[in-house]
């Protein structure tokens, strides 16, 4: 009992000593709740706090509904955290309002960050500085079920998007009725489809999306209009598939009635699940030229705006090793995203990993949209589609329709 | 002290009533403070911020009546309002009308009646967003839906329930209906009940026909629960959400804007683009219809 006492007393005094004497500091670190990602941060704070006895870091999660509510209310309350984590598209709300605070170019300077993080980093800067780093990166494939594949006698995944249209109309089953029982491939703009006409569609019939720096639509075009036709011509010309097939494209492929679908990384953890049948990755199809384009997203740790003193110190050696390779080679092992640094991306194993190969291949030409409103931005084209397979809108009207009513989206934020 | 607490006798009863009063206004405070502050400063709060751009994270700029030009001059907003009376159009007499009949049956029966009452008043006390989820999977296209599974077999063609710009908000009042019904029936139960069965008896013994009961004894009488039923049921339509949300996730109020109600519209300008102003301008509009349609309504039906 006595003897337990004592070396209660002997260890506080050590932790109270060693505190003291190199002024400990202790920062917040607040990120949404998802399993995965509060345990990779557990391990890293371990790491970190094992290389840095004098700071000490606080998780701190919040559901990701209310996640930006939280930090918003934070930063009035004057209490916000010293690092955070937050979406790249969330960047313009977070900076205007002052959460968070521009990374200082003695601790990273550009030139670093522009050579060591795969150039889709670009998306944190604003008026020359940048306002966080990556720890992983995210991007999209085309996800095919090797059995349904088999069945139809089809050797491997589309390589180009002619073939992925032959291949689709080989795929789709229908009952008596005319009604599917098994798609070629997911229409779903819900889903990632929109990301996938936005970035990589548009680009491969010869158009842009928006102009550089995201301020005007530029879609209302011929090249606009001929990937929307294609899109649509999946669904009224080809039969590979339909709107609201088993409601969401990735259960349906989960269900093992999609013999395609496109999404991203993200989905890589919930597909591992699947028993019923072996599925594979590839890169999303190129289209007759060769080219070929993908979306690439990611969360980006930044630094509040009231970090301050050794706080601020604190701040910035943390955000630079959770944006360090070997944080990133934790993050992929336990949440599976790809690490946004192409030296710790780009390695013999994971390049040699049938599944995360087509993902990183794709992070060389991925495209970052800057989003004002991702969620209005996705809900136009999503009417678009609608008007069309609905309404029977043709295409090039609302095409253009679409056009407008984004760029009043865009002119209202900017 | 304690003499000056003693009443004078003169007046014992006003006093005992003002004691009495005090105690419970003593009580009552607690809830109006409550009510003061988590309700009625933000209701008067948002007619404040309605004349500001405010986006969360910089401080509310003025900007005077912009928020409600822009949505007199927004096609949506026209389309939202629509919907919302679509529902409350539809919805609240054929709610009330088929909950009235089944009160008016299960009222005679003897026979498992307090099962099929059960049976009834089962959805209200499920969850919305469950019992949404069940029906968005009911209305999916076969394999999926069993709705359209049945039709399949039957050799019917298929309906695109939710899929449709004309038939999804149909489909979506329909749930919103059967979850209210249980509610209504209860309700209207309890209002039959109450009615004398002297005037029943009275009227079977003039050779009343039950149909003449019906419209002579039995509606006039029910008169104040279906004033209470008509309001009740109105503002539930008018703010409609949780059924639509759940059943249209991933195109919010879709297709199209077709089943899109005003709340799930400031819900989604406030949390989504985050438009607070904006948001709360339709707020004081949705606020200011709840009103007049529930003092339309008290003062309709208290008239006749």
């Amino acid at each position: 009992m006595n003897r337990h006492l004592l070396h209660a007393g002997l260890l506080a005094g050590t932790v109270l000593a060693s505190a003291g004497s190199a002024g400990a500091v202790e920062i917040e670190y607040w990120q949404y709740i998802y399993e995965t990602r509060v345990q990779a941060m557990d391990q890293l704070i371990e790491m970190f706090e094992a290389e840095n006895p004098d700071i000490t870091v606080k998780q701190v999660t919040f559901p990701y509904a209310d996640y930006q509510t939280r930090v918003v209310a934070a930063k009035m309350a004057g209490n916000g955290p010293d690092v955070l984590q937050l979406f790249y598209g969330w960047t313009d709300r977070f900076v205007d309002g002052g959460v968070i605070q521009p990374l200082s170019k003695e601790a990273f300077p550009d030139e670093m960050i522009e050579s060591e993080f795969f150039p889709i980093v670009s998306a944190m800067k604003r008026d020359g500085n940048y306002y966080g780093l990556p720890t992983a990166v995210r991007s999209l494939a085309l996800f095919y079920n090797k059995k349904l594949f088999e069945e139809a006698g089809i050797d491997g995944p589309p390589q180009t998007l002619e073939e992925l249209v032959a291949d689709g109309q080989k795929l789709a089953k229908k009952d008596d009725g005319g009604n599917f029982t098994q798609v070629g491939m997911t229409i779903d703009m819900a889903g990632q489809d929109h990301q996938w006409w936005r970035e990589v569609l548009l680009r491969q019939f010869g158009g842009v999306p928006y102009n550089d720096d995201y301020t005007e639509v530029e879609y209302d075009s011929e090249a606009g209009v001929a990937a929307t036709q294609w899109y649509t011509d999946l669904v009224t010309a080809h039969g590979i598939g339909t709107q609201g097939f088993m409601d969401e494209g990735q259960a349906a492929f989960r269900a093992g009635r999609a013999a395609m679908t496109i999404d991203g990384t993200f989905r890589l953890g919930s597909f591992r699940g699947i028993e019923d049948f072996e599925w594979g990755v590839a890169e999303l199809p190129a289209n007759a030229d060769g080219l070929r384009s993908n979306y690439a997203s990611y969360f980006a740790n930044a630094i509040g705006a009231g970090a301050e003193g050794e706080e601020l110190e604190a701040a910035e050696k943390f955000l630079a090793f959770v944006s360090s390779p070997e944080a990133m080679q934790v993050w992929l092992k336990v949440v599976g995203e790809l690490p946004a640094r192409p030296e710790a991306a780009l390695t013999e194993e994971n390049l040699a990993d049938p599944v995360y190969a087509p993902f990183l291949k794709a992070l060389e030409y991925a495209h970052t949209t800057m989003f004002v409103d991702e969620a209005g931005q996705r809900q136009v084209t999503m009417d678009m589609i609608n008007r069309i397979l609905l309404q029977q809108q043709p295409v090039a009207e609302a095409v253009a329709e679409a056009a407008a009513a984004e760029q009043a989206l865009l002119d209202r934020a900017n | 002290m304690s003499r000056d607490a003693t009443p004078p006798p003169a007046a014992p009863r006003l006093s005992m009533r003002m004691r009495r009063a005090l105690w419970v206004w003593g009580f009552l405070a607690l809830p109006v403070l409550f009510y003061g502050v988590i309700r009625f400063y933000p209701t008067l709060d948002a007619f404040r911020l309605s004349f500001t751009d405010w986006n969360l994270m910089s401080a509310p700029k003025y900007i005077g009546l912009e928020n409600y030009r822009r949505m007199l001059a927004e096609p949506e907003f026209w389309q939202v309002f629509r919907n919302t009376f679509a529902y409350l159009v539809l919805g609240t007499p054929i709610s009330l009308l088929l909950s009235f009949t089944v009160a008016y049956f299960l009222d005679r029966i003897r026979f498992g009646h307090t099962l099929m009452r059960a049976l009834y008043f089962l959805p209200y006390i499920t969850t919305a967003s469950a019992m949404a989820w069940v029906w968005r999977w009911f209305y999916q296209p076969a394999p999926t839906g069993v709705i359209n599974a049945v039709l399949g077999d039957l050799g019917l063609a298929q309906m695109d329930f939710l899929r449709s710009t004309t038939w999804a908000l149909p489909s979506i009042m329909v749930t919103a209906i059967w979850a209210g019904l249980g509610f209504q029936v209860i309700i209207f139960m309890a209002g039959l009940r109450s009615i004398p069965t002297t005037y029943y008896e009275a009227a079977r013994i003039d050779g009343v026909g039950e149909w003449a009961i019906l419209r002579r004894i039995t509606l006039p009488l029910l008169k104040p629960t279906t004033v209470f039923l008509v309001v009740f049921s109105s503002i539930g339509f008018l703010r409609i959400f949780d059924q639509v949300y759940n059943m249209t996730t991933n195109d919010p109020g879709g297709p199209l804007g077709s089943t899109k109600p005003l709340v799930l519209k400031i819900y989604q300008t406030a949390f989504s683009s985050y438009e607070m102003g904006y948001a709360a301008a339709q707020t004081v509009v949705l606020f200011t219809i709840l009103l007049l349609v529930s003092l339309g309504q008290l003062w309709a039906l208290r008239k006749r």
